[in-house]
């Protein structure tokens, strides 16, 4: 049993309902009780789909317990394809449903309905919503693609002479982040290759799509959460190889066009050389100085998370102080690239310790979820959205992709517009007495709104009225809480003028500047911190 | 097709109100309906030292988290203790576990006063039993936290039964009122506290009282409650809460629900009338408040007025909310749809309705969703699953949602209730772009 209060993860039904809801003619009987519904607004209100998801619930409540409720299931079924006349079916048990054990795949097999209906066993209390989806995509493979699979051992016919090469984009689902927009940047990236894309899937696709996927030459696999395992078993079935490198970022891109090009026998030296981004120069021009070894935490699904950590340190200049995800699936991919920065990664689904690892390490900027932001938000850091889980602010009205080089220039964007701009930095430092210039000030361009919550004296109540414990609240501190402050080391302490003296230090960096004060007073047996500890401190760890 | 059943063959026994004339539409299929959980979203905010803990799945969790439609995040004074494999398969004790989590919880939060176990489905189905959990959990951590427990699962309850099921939890920890105590006004359901404050006043100047309200702002002052006690219903989904304060001895006044001019003025009359309040003292208290609403109300009435309204079913609040409209408001009553329509304390409500509205209790959603559009109103109260897939077919909704997460009882918000239907209305006819 663990203590939750927010959940990157829904339950892995949830999964499914995303394949479903991007496919077209898919329908989906998830034998739920009354409540299970919630899950269509996730649909209809954040992403703002405009039809409802292609979802019947069987709703079945205490009353029914004591009587039968496999026939409410059968006729739920039936009268659900009856209605939608759907091309297939996938039935399946939501939590509650999972411990009567009632057997949606034979109830409905037994109904024997003239459509394929692919059974999912998706265990609600070991598995999350990232591996619900991978498995119901799997399993819709497995079902409507297997029925054209060579027989074992046949080789891959060569492409006809003077046919352009093809592959299916693998992975994109309904509430993705960004996903409608990856697909159609990734698509014309391709198409300029010389490359056609034959199906995207599942988002977009309907169950007669699914059966042809064998037809192209390969696979490209967008987000590896969803879509590795399906792309396993076609190369292990239709002998289609699948692309390895997920293409956010300039040199992921140029990575993944590489490889793209080796599958698919094409050059692709005249795309590599032409000007891309603007990301690159962006990064190279004089104004991108202050970027500088920014000290960033990033933290989402294992994709974005290390794509990002990528991103930050080789495109951006910026130091990753922490990586992490909440995926353990990919947790072993995670640990590989925290080793690139030197870090440990942080594997964990408790929101808790997220924000007691951001608040103890005191980034610049986080790169992380809503989740993230919201502790960035508590704790007074920039932050960016990077990854699901999502909210109805990522899913933008414009054009807004984050694969791909124009994917690029929107990281370039997205990541420098919560941060205090170079000169401006450089202003608040020099005049810290200036009244529009204080903690509360925030970064100019971003409003009054967007006030870091840093500043002193119960600051948490401006932006999230209710949330501190009343022990807590009393502690006049510059660190937001008590429990998401860094753990003073034993034994040090401050004098009240080097504490004023940290509070002419600019709010964005004056966390750092604590932590590395007390890190070096403990390092060097200071007990006492004065203010020409905190000078030694500056001056021993730089900047 | 579903029979049509009539009145008399509600699920409750229909004491003393065979007048509703309407013919009830009695559904059983997919409910598109949230489950009792999602009453905690406001019930922890209205008792400020209560922690709710349910007991549940991730789905549990997630539903909490996404059914305000955005995520709360401040540290809210809520959470699930999650079920997993090791629970089920025996490997760990799930009361154990439970007394863990509970421990943690309460030495991290140690300015909660009173916790509740909410039930979930899968706690039902494996029968965990959270009110014996209570009492042993109790017997630890008395004095410092009361620990109740109630079911929000969604074989149990449906959206606004949460809150029912949550009040009737505390309704036997009520403190029991003094024998020779005056006769005092309970107040059932939870409001706004702008609301409560208003209702102290209008009941001041009537010179009723000691007026107290359940559930009250703080675990420690809750009401009293005996024979001498008579309660009022402010929220007509509190079946339960009401039969377990009556076998308490408290007596429930017939009324309507205080939502909209005539509602509000109704409910005050019948505490008038039991405080024995003369005519013209109740007239002039009431009077110059109920005409500053209804100057209110008439700007929102030329937006709405002849226009026809469907309601899904949802938070039990549709019939009142459907005599509102229709007789404040002018609007055509199509089909009014509730999860569940209690007779007795919808009694006055039910009166008052046009005979030509069709009824509806419970659900196939698909089937009144052909029947909402056969029907082509010009604006829908639904939940959040089906507003933008009915806007999108160009019909007009009200997020049936925002009724209980805004003030809308009593004279001073009349008209912010009327404004929740007409902003739709208003919006449509503002935007150029289609």
């Amino acid at each position: 049993m663990q203590l939750t209060v927010w959940t990157y993860e829904a339950p892995p039904h949830v999964g499914a309902m995303r394949i479903a809801t991007g496919m077209k003619g898919l329908h989906y009987v998830l034998h739920a009780p009354q409540g299970d519904t919630y899950a269509d607004l996730l649909f209809t209100m954040i992403e703002r789909r405009s039809a409802r998801p292609p979802v019947t619930y069987t709703t079945f409540q205490a009353r029914d317990l004591g009587g039968d409720t496999a026939v409410m299931f059968k006729t739920a079924v039936q009268d659900a394809y009856e209605r939608f006349k759907p091309q297939a079916m996938i039935v399946g048990a939501s939590c509650t449903a999972e411990l009567i054990q009632d057997d949606p795949g034979g109830l409905a097999k037994a109904l024997d309905l003239p459509i394929p209906v692919v059974p999912l066993e998706l265990p609600s209390y070991s598995k999350k919503e990232n591996w619900g989806a991978a498995e119901t995509f799997f399993q819709i493979v497995r079902a409507l693609a297997g029925p054209y699979a060579p027989p074992p051992g046949t080789v891959r016919p060569a492409r006809p002479e003077g046919v352009r090469p093809s592959c299916n984009l693998l992975g994109p689902t309904a509430l993705g982040f960004r996903h409608r927009d990856d697909i159609v940047e990734i698509t014309r990236l391709l198409d300029r290759m010389g490359i056609d894309v034959k199906v995207v899937a599942p988002m977009g696709s309907s169950p007669s799509d699914i059966a042809r996927l064998g037809e192209a030459d390969f696979n490209v696999v967008l987000y590896p959460e969803v879509a590795h395992s399906a792309a396993a078993w076609l190369q292990r079935t239709f002998r289609q190889p699948f692309t390895r490198t997920v293409p956010i970022g300039v040199g992921a891109t140029r990575d993944f066009i590489a490889e793209v090009a080796e599958m698919a026998g094409v050059d692709a030296t005249a795309i590599l050389e032409a000007p891309n981004s603007r990301l690159p120069w962006y990064s190279a021009s004089v104004d991108s100085t202050y970027l500088t070894g920014k000290r960033v935490f990033i933290f989402g699904d294992a994709t974005h998370a290390i794509a990002a950590a990528r991103v930050a340190s080789e495109e951006m200049g910026f130091t990753v102080v922490g990586l992490g995800t909440y995926g353990r699936e990919f947790a072993r991919d995670v640990r590989e690239a925290a080793k690139l920065y030197g870090v440990e990664a942080l594997i964990t689904d408790d929101y808790l310790e997220v924000e007691a690892k951001v608040a103890e390490l005191q980034p610049e900027l986080v790169l992380g979820t809503q989740m993230e932001r919201h502790i960035a938000k508590r704790l007074g850091i920039a932050c960016a959205v990077i990854s699901a889980p999502v909210h109805v602010q990522d899913f933008p009205a414009r054009y807004s992709p984050v694969m791909g080089f124009e994917g690029a220039n929107v990281l370039f964007d997205t990541w420098v517009h919560p941060l205090v701009m170079g000169l401006e930095e450089h202003l608040l430092a020099m005049f810290r007495d200036d009244f529009e210039f204080q903690d509360a000030a925030g970064p100019s361009h971003l409003g009054h709104g967007a006030a870091p919550t840093a500043a002193k004296a119960a600051p948490i109540a401006v932006t999230v009225p209710e949330q501190v414990p009343a022990a807590t609240a009393k502690a006049v501190d510059t660190r937001p809480t008590a429990s998401a402050t860094p753990p003073q080391p034993e034994g040090t302490t401050w004098t009240p003028e080097a504490e004023k003296e940290l509070q002419k230090i600019p709010f964005f960096v004056r966390g750092k500047a604590r932590r590395n004060t007390e890190r070096f007073a403990a390092e060097h047996g200071v007990a006492l911190i004065t203010v020409e500890t905190l000078y030694d401190a500056k001056a021993h760890f730089g900047r | 097709m579903s029979p049509l059943d009539t009145a008399q063959n509600g699920a409750q026994g229909a004491n003393g109100c065979g007048s509703a004339p309407a013919p009830v539409l009695k559904e059983r299929g997919q409910r598109e309906v949230f489950c009792g959980l999602t009453g905690i979203i406001w019930l922890h905010r209205k008792i400020q030292d209560a922690f709710f803990l349910v007991v549940g799945s991730r789905t549990c969790a997630h539903l909490i988290q996404s059914a305000a439609g955005v995520m709360i995040f401040a540290e809210p004074r809520f959470g699930t203790a999650i079920i997993d494999e090791r629970d089920l398969a025996g490997l760990a004790d799930v009361n154990d576990e439970l007394d863990k989590v509970v421990g943690r919880l309460l030495e991290r939060r140690p300015d909660i006063k009173m916790l509740f176990l909410v039930g979930s489905c899968p706690s039902e189905v494996i029968k965990l039993d959270l009110s014996r959990a209570a009492s042993r959990l109790n017997r630890i951590h008395a004095p410092n936290v009361k620990i109740l427990a109630y079911s929000g699962s969604g074989i149990e309850t449906t959206f606004t039964q949460g809150e029912d099921a949550c009040l009737a939890a505390l309704v036997p920890t009520m403190p029991a009122e003094d024998a020779a105590a005056p006769k005092s006004l309970l107040v059932v359901g939870a409001l706004a506290e702008v609301v409560e404050d208003q209702m102290l006043r209008v009941f001041g100047d009537l010179g009723i009282g000691p007026v107290r309200f359940l559930p009250p702002r703080r675990a420690a002052e809750l009401p009293p409650v005996g024979p001498n006690t008579v309660m009022l219903l402010a929220q007509p989904f509190l079946g339960e809460t009401a039969r377990l304060l009556e076998e308490r001895g408290a007596r429930r006044l017939a009324a309507p629900f205080p939502l909209g001019v005539e509602g509000t003025t109704g409910w005050l009359a019948a505490a008038a009338k039991e405080w024995g309040v003369d005519a013209e003292r109740f007239r002039a208290v009431t009077a110059p408040r109920a005409e500053r609403a209804r100057k209110a109300l008439a700007r929102h009435r030329e937006v709405l007025e002849g226009k026809k309204i469907f309601f899904f079913p949802d938070s039990q609040l549709e019939v009142p909310l459907a005599r509102f409209v229709s007789r404040e408001l002018g609007m055509a009553l199509t089909e009014v749809g509730t999860p569940y329509l209690h007779r007795a304390h919808l009694a006055q409500e039910l009166e008052q309705l046009p005979a030509t509205v069709q009824l509806s209790e419970g659900q196939d959603v698909d089937r009144q969703l052909d029947r909402c559009r056969a029907a082509q109103p010009d604006l829908v109260v639904c939940g959040l699953g089906l507003a933008n897939p009915l806007e999108a077919e160009g019909i007009a909704t009200k997020w049936s949602i925002e009724l209980l997460f805004t003030p809308v009882q009593g004279y001073e918000q009349a008209a912010d209730l009327a404004e929740l239907f007409a902003r739709p209305l208003r919006r449509r006819a503002i935007l150029k772009v289609a």
